[in-house]
């Protein structure tokens, strides 16, 4: 069994820390020079495309990977050489990896009888693992023989009662349907708020990771482009990768014209000669005068109104056109054709009928406030 | 233009596949006549009342009886048995040992060795007779000498030697099963979720707690089978076991062929459909065990892909 934090530990706010963690695979660098600070008790979510070093990130935490420099620390203790079967997190897997020559309750209590907890007590907490997942009864069932959200539920118990100081995930929703997926987050939510276990959780699903996390990584390329509340990544994306890949956004390329490094503000010249305002979201970035920039605006901070713009001081006005319109249940999305180039438009509906009067074709303008601008130099 | 592409008629069709169902039919009986009929007619002439091999006279459980008061008969079975055994525990742990070995081993040296393995099953059994042979006599001229000079020098009497045996065979007949089981444990090996292993690990089990919890009992059909393959070549073969045997021990095969030369008799068809239980027997234990686990297999890809086949990802 793992050592409890003996009092040499550094910071024990932290569950999980990672400092400048690099893992090579022969010439291909998997994960680099990530760092990270994952608090006690928080739903923490590392995000990106697959082949972002992600999963290599969790496995390191779980012992399966060592790291080629840096280190990795658990409740405060340094886990290098530690083998996966002497650390107190545990994981739930991709495919599940359900024992299948057992049944549901001698999978749930496997990694109890490892560590030699009584008969009784097995059967006890294997009960409660099993109520927690609302599985009770499924005891003797083959786990082949359960559905794949069955499962599922069978491996989070089965890693849930060793009562783990970190538990890993595994993009573990990946092979269930949309609506059972959807159940499954609000209880993944549900069951880490309820225990008070950290929860670090791999996906490459950006509408997962908004709906659960307390802190989402993004990653690409094995390095982390931003971290921060899924509130911070929306409202604030540092770079044209997590704003493309958090949510939609609208991109108009130009270079800086004004820059208030100070006051974190900057004007961008688009081809068209028009000038946006707007914040720069990166604050270490140091960008000068000339540098090629983008402005991402959110679809649903677009304006639509018939006619023709007419210029309002702290808003940006542009004619266009409806190029298609798309009823999507909750709101409608238009594309638009602007001078600025394609944009996307989107207008949630509030449970009345649509009085719009704007139709496809028509000729309209769009306005957007300033602070919907978002500059990145990156 | 004229029409060519007229169909004939769906009736001349029909007919003609009809003939064609039928000419494959009568086929596929032949084939299966050909192959179970001699079987059948040993069985049938084994129930024979008569003295004669040729003319059936009633059926009785006659030569049954005769085959199993028949000293060397039994004793002959009784070799068969121990060599099978023997073999079947003997390759079936070296086997299974080899090809854990091989799934750690690099690519490059595995290949080797997968071709050697498969090597061994394809060299008829003649030749490995006569390899084997020469190898034993070379090898006891050479060791026989060494135990008597250790002997003499400690003054212990006379010197033990050692000769052909039924040891010789179950060494021999180990040689070409092992390799079954290899091929077997491998297989089964290669299509084995390592996940499982990690799981276990991530589940606070050791190394060694985890092959015994987690991989040994994956194995297990393989290796069951394995070893009922290893004793029921190794009961039937008569060839390599004629080379390797030592003087007065036959196995049950070498006994039946020896009788072949005196007449064939009602006994040894007794014997044949007694040796042809024994052996269909097991390869349908090894066929059960092969199907059940093959449909555990089926049925977890079905529940582990089913529900990500219904996913929009």
């Amino acid at each position: 069994m793992p050592s409890p934090p003996d009092s040499t530990s550094r910071d024990v706010s932290a569950d999980v820390e990672l400092i400048d963690v690099t893992k090579r695979f022969g010439s291909v660098t998997a994960v680099d020079h990530v760092a990270l600070q994952i608090e006690r008790g928080s739903f923490y979510s590392l995000l990106g495309p697959s082949g972002c070093g992600k999963t290599t990130t969790l496995r390191m935490i779980a012992g399966f990977e060592q790291p080629t420099s840096g280190e990795i620390l658990i409740a405060g203790v340094p886990v290098a050489g530690v083998p996966p079967y002497r650390r107190n997190v545990n994981t739930v897997f991709q495919h599940y990896a359900l024992f299948p020559h057992m049944d549901v309750a001698r999978n749930v209590g496997y990694g109890l009888r490892q560590v030699g907890v009584t008969r009784d007590e097995e059967q006890r907490r294997v009960g409660e693992a099993l109520d927690l997942v609302r599985l009770s009864g499924y005891d003797r069932r083959r786990t082949w023989e359960l559905s794949g959200g069955q499962q599922q539920r069978v491996a989070l118990a089965r890693a849930l009662v060793n009562r783990p100081t970190v538990l890993l995930l595994d993009e573990p929703l990946g092979a269930l349907d949309l609506k059972l997926r959807k159940e499954m987050q609000l209880e993944l939510k549900g069951l880490q708020q309820e225990l008070g276990i950290t929860f670090v959780y791999v996906t490459h699903d950006q509408d997962e990771a908004l709906t659960m996390s307390d802190v989402i990584v993004v990653m690409r390329d094995g390095r982390v482009q931003q971290q921060g509340s899924p509130e911070a990544l929306y409202e604030r994306p540092v770079n044209r990768f997590v704003a493309g890949f958090i949510g939609q956004s609208n991109t108009i390329a130009g270079r800086l014209s004004g820059l208030d490094l100070d006051g974190g503000m900057a004007s961008v010249e688009t081809p068209t000669g028009l000038v946006l305002n707007g914040r720069i979201t990166d604050h270490g970035a140091r960008p000068s005068i000339g540098d090629e920039a983008i402005v991402a605006i959110r679809p649903e901070r677009l304006e639509i109104a018939p006619g023709t713009p007419s210029p309002t001081a702290g808003w940006t006005s542009v004619a266009g056109r409806i190029h298609q319109e798309t009823y999507l249940g909750d709101q409608t999305e238009y594309r638009l054709a602007t001078d600025l180039g394609q944009l996307v438009a989107r207008r949630a509906h509030h449970g009345h009928a649509e009085t719009t009067t704007v139709r496809s074709g028509e000729s309209i303008s769009v306005r957007w406030p300033d602070d919907a601008n978002l500059v990145l130099v990156a | 233009m004229t029409d060519r592409t007229t169909p004939p008629p769906r009736a001349a069709i029909d007919r003609a596949g009809r003939w064609v169902d039928r000419a494959f039919r009568i086929q596929a009986t032949a084939l299966y006549l050909f192959l179970y009929v001699p079987i059948a007619l040993v069985v049938l002439f084994s129930f024979n009342a008569g003295n004669r091999t040729g003319e059936l006279r009633g059926l009785s459980l006659r030569w049954y009886q005769v085959a199993v008061e028949d000293p060397f008969a039994m004793g002959a079975l009784q070799n068969s048995f121990v060599v099978g055994a023997w073999t079947a525990v003997i390759a079936t742990t070296l086997g299974t040992l080899a090809a854990l070995a091989l799934q750690r081993t690099p690519r490059r040296i595995r290949a080797v060795f997968e071709a050697i393995t498969y090597v061994a099953i394809i060299i008829p059994g003649i030749v490995i007779g006569i390899a084997t042979l020469i190898f034993f006599v070379n090898a006891f001229a050479w060791i026989n000498p060494q135990l008597a000079g250790i002997w003499a020098a400690i003054g212990a009497g006379a010197p033990p030697t050692i000769g052909t045996g039924l040891h010789t065979i179950i060494a021999a007949h180990v040689l070409f099963t092992m390799a079954i089981v290899i091929v077997l444990v491998r297989a089964r090996l290669a299509g084995m979720d390592r996940s499982l292993t990690e799981a276990s690990f991530d589940l606070f089990a050791s190394p060694l707690r985890t092959f015994v919890q987690v991989t040994l009992p994956q194995l297990r059909p393989a290796i069951i089978t394995g070893a009922l393959l290893a004793f029921t070549f190794s009961f039937d073969d008569y060839v390599i076991a004629s080379f390797v045997a030592g003087p007065g021990k036959p196995t049950l095969p070498m006994y039946v062929f020896s009788s072949i030369r005196r007449g064939i008799t009602p006994e040894i068809n007794a014997i044949a459909a007694m040796v042809l239980t024994v052996t269909v027997t097991l390869l349908v234990i090894v066929s059960l065990i092969y199907r059940r686990s093959s449909r555990i297999a089926a049925a977890q890809r079905a529940a582990a892909t089913a529900d990500a086949a219904a996913g929009t990802s």
